[in-house]
Order: structure tokens, then sequence, then C-alpha cells
């Protein structure tokens, strides 16, 4: 570390750092399309400091002690909440799980007057996952900059985290995006993840490639930055990362694909569809939960030098500590 | 002149009638309950009232709103008959037809005396359009022949569509009968699904389910052919796709008995006022492309859509603070339209003043065959009188009607309507320069 001079504390330390170049000015992470290259460059700079303390043996820092954050999951996550709930932990946030079983939701509350409710108690920030896309909007729309706002996944939309995390674990492996050609494979449709890494991917000049039957591809898909195939093979073709979205079974329900079996023999992630279309060192990602067989084949999914899948895991938790940090950190007069 | 009865005269106002295409500096003079006279230069003397208006000032016949919701009975909290006739005299109307959609649904004579009994208790002529299918549940169609009887100007399963092609094609062939249109909310729900704003880029964007052009105009398709066989009067609802506009293009190039009207905001808003994910712009049909509004417009423009409507539609607040994916459709539009219209359709000299009046009375009257909607001497004295130059800014609290949601909410217009006459008598003044002699 430098010399210490200035007074801003270090994220991962908690010490004094000189570090004039704070320049994070949001209350809110809801749309990723709203980052700015700047932002999500801070974002990744502050989620390598805190990297680090995942691999510690002690793991915590005393950066958000005093503050306290509320997971309202209105949607069933086991993953991301947790990763939210140990990035809290980590950095000595007071963080607690809302639980829709056990809440006024049950009793049929909006979700402005539970925010309100848990505002009033004196939470910083909530961390939202809900079916309806633009909850998270809507609520800063409402709350303007009283309340620390992240979205966790709002319906179709958009979650945030997850396209940073993807670009965070791809630049473990790769030293710069720029020109490669990522592909992003499946329900693009109703995929937040899809719109996500879309956005994010483009801001480091990212080849974004889309591919899905036509039915899983919603219309005017390209003008958010990508190209958009129907055939899987000439999508693959040279492709340096590929991205594997989950496919609910219940598209299939609704007659949007025909049949799994007919998913499966012409859109599945196989060795052999990556052998013919892609380099050796192609990566594989996958944002969980997986179908194995079914977007994805499992020894793809488990061969450990091209899978990037339990790296995203990791990476999720330092990117959303890097999040609480920035979010808590920006003050309520500051903040955008 | 008898004692009981009072004289006005409107004086120096624009007279903008479009069944006698009269546009000209002309004074109105008004006895009792009846237009007795419009001719240059009256004289003020012996009239009871002189009303000073200059050229700014179109007086026009009392306009005419053949579809809004008044949620009565049922959802008083949201509008009544007496808060919906505010709101429509506010903006200038003096006739509405009110839609069958309520809670209990206006389908039999019970429902229909109901409403006809509360639009006794308001100062303007409300219109009733029951249900065309019993419980609008799209299934068997309603006693049209005793309702007609009764009052009802047309039918509807508004809010909903009638789906099944042979009940369309029985409710137009027993509406011939009484002369009546059928007002069809044209959606095939297969195609709109769940979609809560219209499918294109900006859905894509939002991630929003998308209602496509095509669930309008697939059923559009289908009801022309439906007219050319049975000779019906299908009238669309709140029409607002351009592949709609274009069949009913064609089916009036080819004589059919085919008419529609377009709401304020689908000639001046589009499907980019989703962005910020606010459920007070989100209505059904939604707010389409801007090829779409353009389209909405030389549809006007061109005849091809004979009125404007409002679909004013309340919602409590509470509801509309709901997720833009539940929050229920519709916004109120009786208050902004006259500015909407006039910002922008004649602002931007797209259409003429006695144009755009022509789509707000004498069309709409003709469509729904009232006898309202001209201004001529011997006609009944509903007079509306618009500033053209008032600039304004529509502040939903404001509103008369008992709702808020206004997609206009904020916005800066220009023209409001500033008195509205029914039958003789002065229900809204926001001049005050009268001279009582």
């Amino acid at each position: 570390m430098a010399t210490p001079t200035a007074s801003t504390p270090s994220p991962a330390t908690g010490k004094q750092t000189p570090d004039a170049t704070v320049k994070w000015q949001h209350r809110h992470v809801i749309d990723s399309s709203k980052l700015s290259y700047t932002d999500v460059q801070e974002i990744l700079n502050t989620a390598k400091t805190f990297a680090d303390i995942l691999s510690r043996p002690v793991k915590k820092v005393p950066t958000l002690r005093g503050k306290v954050i509320v997971n309202m999951f209105y949607e069933n996550s086991t993953r991301t909440r947790t990763s939210f709930e140990l990035a809290g932990r980590y950095l000595s946030a007071d963080i607690s799980n809302f639980s829709i079983a056990t809440s006024s939701v049950k009793k049929g509350e909006s979700i402005i007057d539970t925010a309100e409710t848990l505002a009033a108690m004196g939470v910083d920030a909530v961390v939202i996952r809900h079916s309806s896309s633009g909850i998270c909007q809507q609520l800063a729309n409402h709350f303007g900059n009283r309340l620390g706002i992240i979205n966790a996944g709002d319906g179709w939309h958009d979650h945030p985290t997850q396209g940073l995390l993807d670009l965070y674990s791809i630049l473990e492996k790769r030293s710069c995006i720029k020109g490669k050609k990522i592909v992003i494979v499946g329900d693009i449709t109703h995929s937040r993840v899809a719109r996500s890494n879309i956005a994010i991917l483009n801001l480091f000049g990212a080849d974004v490639h889309v591919a899905a039957p036509s039915t899983l591809l919603p219309v005017d898909i390209e003008q958010l930055g990508c190209k958009a195939h129907t055939q899987i093979e000439p999508a693959l073709e040279g492709a340096d990362i590929v991205m594997c979205l989950r496919l609910q079974l219940e598209r299939q329900k609704a007659g949007l694909i025909p049949s799994l079996s007919e998913y499966n023999k012409f859109y599945t992630i196989n060795k052999e569809r990556l052998q013919r279309h892609c380099k050796p060192d192609t990566i594989i990602m996958h944002p969980g939960p997986m179908n194995r067989g079914v977007e994805i084949a499992s020894d793809v999914a488990d061969d450990k030098s091209t899978s990037l899948i339990t790296n995203q895991v990791t990476s999720g938790v330092a990117i959303r500590m890097a999040l609480l940090y920035l979010v808590l950190s920006t003050p309520v007069e500051r903040g955008q | 002149m008898t004692s009981t009865t009072k004289t006005r005269l409107l004086k120096g106002g624009r007279v903008i009638n479009p069944s006698t295409q009269r546009d000209e500096i002309c004074d109105v003079l008004i006895d009792g309950e009846a237009i007795v006279a419009i001719e240059k230069n009256l004289s003020p003397d012996h009239v009871d009232e002189v009303i000073e208006l200059t050229e700014k000032h179109w007086v026009t016949p009392g306009l005419i709103d053949i579809h809004v919701h008044f949620r009565d009975p049922g959802r008083s909290d949201k509008e009544t008959t007496v808060t919906g006739a505010a709101a429509a005299i506010e903006g200038g109307f003096t006739s509405v037809c009110i839609m069958p959609n309520t809670d209990p649904v206006i389908d039999s004579m019970p429902t229909l005396e109901y409403v006809l009994q509360a639009a006794k208790n308001v100062p303007i002529d409300i219109h009733p359009v029951p249900a065309a299918t019993r419980g609008i549940a799209g299934e068997a169609i309603t006693s049209m022949m005793g309702m007609a009887a009764k009052g009802a100007v047309a039918f509807t399963d508004d809010g909903h569509c009638i789906m099944n092609a042979k009940v369309m094609r029985l409710a137009l062939e027993y509406s011939k009968m009484l002369n009546v249109p059928i007002m069809q909310h044209a959606e095939d729900y297969n195609l709109s699904g769940h979609g809560c704003m219209n499918e294109g880029p900006y859905s894509t964007k939002l991630g929003l389910s998308g209602h496509p052009n095509t669930a309008e105009s697939v059923i559009v398709a289908r009801d022309i052919e439906l007219v050319r066989q049975t000779g019906g009067h299908m009238h669309v609802c709140h029409i607002s796709t351009k592949e709609a506009v274009q069949l009913v293009r064609q089916a009036k190039a080819e004589g059919l008995n085919v008419t529609a009207e377009v709401t304020p905001h689908h000639i001046s808003l589009t499907d980019a006022a989703l962005e910020g994910y606010d459920p007070d712009y989100k209505m059904c049909p939604p707010l389409r492309s801007e090829a779409d509004r353009l389209a909405m417009i030389e549809g006007l423009r061109d005849g091809t859509i004979d009125a404007i409507a409002t679909d004013h539609a309340p919602h409590t607040p509470d509801e509309k603070a709901l997720a833009l994916d539940e929050a229920p459709n519709g916004v109120v539009g009786l208050e902004t339209a006259v500015g909407v219209v006039i910002t922008h359709l004649v602002e931007p000299g797209l259409m003429s003043p006695l144009d755009i009046i022509k789509a707000m009375t004498l069309r709409p009257a003709e469509v729904m065959k009232l006898s309202a909607g001209r201004l001529e001497v011997g006609q009944r004295a509903d007079i509306t009188v618009i500033d053209s130059e008032r600039v304004w800014v529509v502040d939903p609290a404001q509103f008369k009607s008992k709702s808020r949601n206004s997609c206009f909410k904020g916005m800066t217009l220009k023209g409001k309507a500033v008195m509205t006459f029914f039958a003789g008598e002065c229900l809204m003044n926001q001049i005050q320069q009268t001279t009582s002699v």
C-alpha cells in the first residue's frame, strides 16, 4: 500500500489510504446499461481488493460495520441470496434475509410499503430479487436516495451483478476482451442474465453474439448490441467464450420449443460442437443452476481446464462485496 | 323571450362547426336550452348575459367522447357517474358513452336502468353502451333489443375482445337489426398473452412481455370479414396499429360499415414512455411505435379514423403503484384530451381546428347516431368554448376525476376547454369575463 495521506478508508483493510479515485456516485445499481465504463472499472478494481479477503483464513473486515442491508428475495434463489449475504457478512455489515413466507407480503402488502417499513427501521440498502421487470426502478422512483437499491434480478430485465461477475471471471483468464467473440446460447427472451451481459460486455468492446431458436429470441434483440443467430454452428464458429443460459423447463410447456430432445439435439453445448467450431481454450460459462444434459453437457461443465463455472461463483461474492461497499459508501446527498 | 329562460350571447369567438363547415368569427345566441342565432355582430341588447370572447376562443359543439369508463356501478373508489361527469365537463365534453365493464357488468335491464338513473343526476348526456355478451364472457349475446329500446346506443365487451368469431358474427347480425354498432376491443389474447407493453425494441430492452401489433390487426381483419358477411356495423375501439388502420381504410374504400376511434395518447406518445416502468403509461392497447403513432395521425387526417375518444379509464393510485406487470391497464383522459389534441395535431399544423373538432363532435355523433354534435340554429345548446392559446401544465392533483392515472402528468399543453354549456346551462366557466345585463 502507498503512504497513507488521504482520508478515504481502503475498502479491504479499513485503513486510511490515498484513494482519491473514488468516483462512484450511485445509491442504486439497477440497470447494467446505465453503468459507465468508469463505473464498471471501479467495481472491478474494488472487487479485486476484496477477492483477497475470500482466500484469507479470517474472512472478515470491518469496512461496513454498522451498515444494515436486507435481502428482499421475492423469487426463489439460493446462490444469489447466499452470495449477497456472505458478501455483506465478510464486510461486517448486518445483513438479514426478508422471507416472503413469513412476511406481510403474504398479507398483500405492496413492495413499496414493505421497503418503507424497512427504511423506517434504519436499513441502509436493500437487495431485491423479484419476478417483475422494472420493480427496482419503480422503487428507486419512489425512494430517490433515501434507500440504497441493488438489483439482484428483476424479471427478464436485468441482473447487473451477474454481468459484472461474468466480466470479472473472464478478465481473470483473459487480459482483454476487446474484439473477443462471446456467444450467449439459450433462452434469450426470458433472460436477465443475457441482457446484463450484453450491456456490460459491450462496454469493454467484446463482439457479442446470441444464439437460440427464433422463438426464444426477442424482437429487435440486435439493437442491444449483439449479433443474433438461430443456428448454433455459425454462432460458435471461432468463439472465444461460450455462455450457456438455463433453459426453464416451462418454456416447453408454453410451446416455445417443441421438445427438450429437439433443443438438446440442436443447441446443447457439448464437446463435439465445441471441438468442431471453437478453439481448444474456449472458455465455458454458466450462471447456474444448470440443467445438465439440456443446455450444457456434463463433461463440458466439469472440464476444469475450460469451465469457469466455479470461478463465477467465487467472483460473485467479490463483486457483491464491491457493490455493497460502493453503494453504502456513497453519501445519500451525493448519490445519483 | 319568456321570463323563465335566460338568453346568453357568446360574442366575438371563432365559431367552428363541422356540420356546416363553418369556421369564422361569429356570435352565438342561446335562448334557454336552444341555439337561436348564429350570425356576425348580433346585438347584445336585451340579452341577459354577454360573454365576450376573442378569436383565440373556439366556440364548438359540445364535445363528444364515445369511450369512457365511469366504473359505476361497483368501483366508486376509482370513479362514479358524478365524478366522471365532472371530469367530462372540465374537459369540455357534454356527451359521453359509458362502457359496460363495471361490477356488476351492464349487460341486462337492471344494471342498464341503474346507470340510466345515475345519469339523470348529472347535467350532461350519458349514453350507455351495454355489454355485447352476457357478463362480458364472450359466449352469449345480450338482450340487445330491449336495451336498445331503453337507450343503449351501441354494444361492446370493451376491456375484453369478443374472441369467438361465431359470437361476433351473431352480435353483428343482431345489432344490425337495431342499427347500432358493435364496438370491438380488438385483441387476440393468444397473441397478446400477458403482454404489458408494445412488443418491439423497448419491450426487449426493458425485459417486459410484449403485446404485438398483430394481436389487434388479426381481430380487425377477421371482423371486417364478418362485417362483409353480415352487413353489421363494427366500430374499432382505440385503434393503435398501422396495420389495423390500413385494414379499416381498405374496408371503408369497399363501402363496408366499419368505423374507428383513436385515443389522444396513441396520437401523442410511444412505447418509449415505458422506460421508467411507470404504470401510468400502461394501458391496453399499449402505446405503440413511432411508426404506429404517425399512422394514427394519418388515419385521422384522411378520415379512416372517425373519432377521437379518450378511453378514460380511472384506477386508484394504490393499483397504479403495483409492479408494471401487475398494475391495471388504463389512463384517465377526459380532462387532457383537448390540450393533447391541439398540442399534437393543430400546433404542428397536421390538422385544422375544423377537422379535429369534427373528430370530437360530428363524426362520433354520426358513428353512434346521436343528435348532438352540431352547432346549428334550433339545436340544443351544447357548446364548448376552447381557449386555443391557454398554456397549462397537467397536474393530476387538480383533476375533477376521482383518479390521477394520467400519462400526460407534468406535461405542458396548449389549449384548454374554458366553458362548457349543456342545454344552454353553463356548467364550467374559466373565463370569468362575462357581463351580466
